[in-house]
């Protein structure tokens, strides 16, 4: 038994590192098919197609941060969508008092407003690292069941906090009437903002990849197998844990901040508790603990809304037979048919 | 801020309190016995609702309304554990709420299918249409008491249930050790499918008494559940008697929250600041509430050891 966890932890390691087998076949390909078909979309002068592929980009890396928590630390969060609304609110906040020329929340020490994307996103990043580890703190004493509930309860919280404070819209949420600026690049161009978030995505999947192979990944790794064992080999599980749950609050609530700019509206709805069911369903659909398996998630998922959508106005309807019937039979999601079962499974 | 607002306030609390208790009690039973977490619990309140009000709108008749929709959703409940919960007793917590989560949408667009978007209407009947006059000079809603009392019978008759009958000296058993009982023979898929029933059926009761003080909409359940969670948390999942403490305190400290803090805040700040941050604050105090008690007591009020 200890030492098949031992084998676990180092093939990880070893796998990590990238070798194009057949998962990593498809994880290209999926990139490929992203880049390929926004490019020909506004070659064709379809605007609405390329808009559509950064949903599809920057869904995939909200469910890249909730992957670190959820499939490689084994912590079901079911609030991610409080790191996703946060990281919009920054956006549509600043946005709001650079329109306004008003200093930060209205509160005069802080700076001006800020409509320039870098400064938004580190701060967006700050923010989120800040409340999941608020949160992961409280949490993490927990376990199972409360676990879920407790993460669920503090999205909640959020949400009727942002409901309930009008200044920024309240329930009606936040109009960002001019995207956010990034140096000279014209960001109102949709193939540019598209290859902004594509850029940002590739960005979070090698550092993740990087992430689990180093050290701190085999002991994330372990946390979740077998956590006391990673003790009793001197590394305590907690703080690593606490980490993975910190770093992935921080690249979902990166995800929300693009989010807001790319529908030019930030509202409530981004932190309705369904937001963080939405999360977790792109991780399944495409393969919990594949690190490519939310970009898969986030294609089929976008593509079934778009399509579904389009044929009857209760897609949901069939986007739950969908999931029931993963959860119940296909539990690999995407990447488990596609490229067989995981490793570490 | 009078006596008598103080008192009022006081009633829809335990109002608010009891209801919760119906939709947590399911909850925390089904965890209890067969370890599942149910998100489509409020599905079930959403049922009872709805088969509420079509068959009062039709037979005119609220009692049976009520009925109707009780039973509707226990045997909703017991279709869908039928079909689907059975299969994911075995499995872990992430896989029971994804497919409890696919439940949520399936049931949500699926009634927003047959009834439409717009809600349905359902009034208090004629018998408790009135209001009563209690201590302090509080006109109270006679339906809102009745509610309360209902909740204490339920709570009662909850307790005899699992105390006294030897359907509840199952449920005990099956809390403590599900393969031992089903080894000496006690058939323990049927008590499954009564365990989530029972469930099932609360919620619908719970659905259809509040449906007749809100309207009757889809999603309706989704934040009675949420409520519910936090009550089964603070109480300790799988604890009855957490539940009825839990519901009691979130639905005492909600109600009063939203009217005590608005005033509270207004000491020290003006008035129109505080009413802001006074209802901001008021509408977060139950998470706040519950991360208090986790910091001291992970596992609830009332923690069940497995």
């Amino acid at each position: 038994m200890t030492q098949s966890h031992t084998l676990t932890a180092t093939g990880l390691a070893r796998t990590t590192r990238f070798r194009l087998d057949r998962e990593g076949w498809i994880s290209l390909s999926l990139l490929l098919i992203l880049v390929v078909g926004a490019t020909v979309a506004y070659l064709a002068g379809e605007r609405f197609f390329v808009n559509l592929a950064s949903r599809m980009v920057i869904i995939a890396l909200a469910g890249v941060g909730l992957n670190l928590a959820l499939g490689f630390g084994g912590m079901v969060s079911f609030g991610h969508a409080a790191y996703f609304g946060l990281g919009g609110y920054v956006a549509g906040i600043g946005a709001f008092h650079a329109f306004d020329m008003t200093p930060a929340l209205g509160i005069p020490f802080l700076p001006n407003g800020s409509d320039q994307m870098i400064p938004l996103w580190l701060t967006a990043i700050a923010l989120c690292g800040l409340l999941a580890y608020g949160i992961g703190r409280l949490s993490l004493g927990t376990s199972g069941v409360y676990f879920i509930m407790i993460t669920l309860a503090f999205a909640q919280m959020i949400y009727y906090f942002a409901i309930s404070w009008p200044t920024y819209g309240g329930e009606d949420g936040l109009p960002i009437y001019i995207r956010n600026q990034l140096w000279g690049l014209n960001t109102n161009n949709s193939l540019v903002f598209f290859f902004l978030c594509f850029g940002l995505l590739v960005l979070a999947l090698s550092f993740c990849h990087r992430l689990l192979g180093s050290r701190f990944g085999a002991a994330l790794t372990m946390a979740r197998l077998n956590p006391i064992r990673l003790a009793t080999s001197g590394v305590e599980p907690r703080p690593i844990k606490l980490m993975a749950f910190v770093i992935s609050g921080m690249i979902t609530g990166l995800a929300g901040a693009l989010f807001a700019d790319l529908n030019g509206f930030v509202g409530t709805s981004m932190l309705d508790w369904h937001r963080s069911g939405e999360i977790m369903v792109i991780v399944i659909l495409g393969g919990v603990g594949r690190l490519y398996g939310p970009v898969a998630g986030a294609m089929l998922f976008v593509a079934m809304e778009f399509w579904l959508g389009g044929l009857t106005e209760y897609w949901q309807f069939f986007l739950g037979l969908v999931l029931l019937a993963v959860v119940l039979f296909a539990r690999g999601g995407v990447f488990g048919l596609l490229a067989g079962r995981s490793r570490h499974e | 801020m009078t006596l008598s607002l103080l008192f009022e306030q006081l009633l829809n609390g335990l109002q608010l309190g009891t209801m919760l208790f119906l939709m947590a009690s399911g909850l925390t039973l089904v965890f209890g016995v067969m370890g599942l977490i149910n998100l489509a619990h409020g599905s079930f309140y959403m049922t009872g609702a709805f088969v509420t009000a079509w068959v009062t709108g039709t037979t005119g008749n609220f009692w049976v309304g009520l009925l109707a929709g009780t039973l509707a959703a226990a045997a909703v409940g017991a279709l869908v554990e039928f079909a689907v919960i059975r299969r994911l007793y075995q499995r872990d917590h992430l896989d029971q709420v994804l497919a409890t989560f696919a439940l949520i949408l399936i049931f949500s667009e699926g009634t927003r299918w047959l009834y439409g978007s717009s809600p349905l209407w359902l009034n208090v009947p004629q018998s408790l249409a009135g209001s009563v006059r209690l201590p302090f000079g509080v006109e109270y809603p006679l339906y809102r008491l009745a509610i309360i009392g209902m909740g204490v019978l339920i709570a009662i008759g909850l307790y005899l249930l699992i105390s006294r009958t030897r359907l509840g000296m199952r449920i005990r058993a099956g809390e403590n050790d599900r393969e031992m009982i089903g080894a000496l023979g006690v058939d323990i898929s049927t008590l499954y499918t009564l365990v989530f029933a029972l469930g099932a059926g609360l919620a619908g009761l719970a659905g259809a008494t509040i449906g007749a003080l809100q309207s009757v909409q889809v999603g309706m359940g989704e934040p009675v559940l949420i409520l519910a969670f936090v009550v089964i948390v603070i109480g300790g999942i799988g604890s009855i008697k957490g539940a009825l403490v839990g519901a009691l305190l979130v639905g005492l400290v909600d109600t009063l929250g939203r009217v005590l803090l608005p005033d509270l805040f207004k000491l020290f700040m003006e008035a129109s600041a505080a009413s802001g941050v006074g209802a901001a604050i008021a509408s977060m105090l139950i998470y706040i509430l519950m991360a208090i008690i986790l910091i001291f007591k992970p596992n609830g009020l009332f923690a069940v050891k497995h």
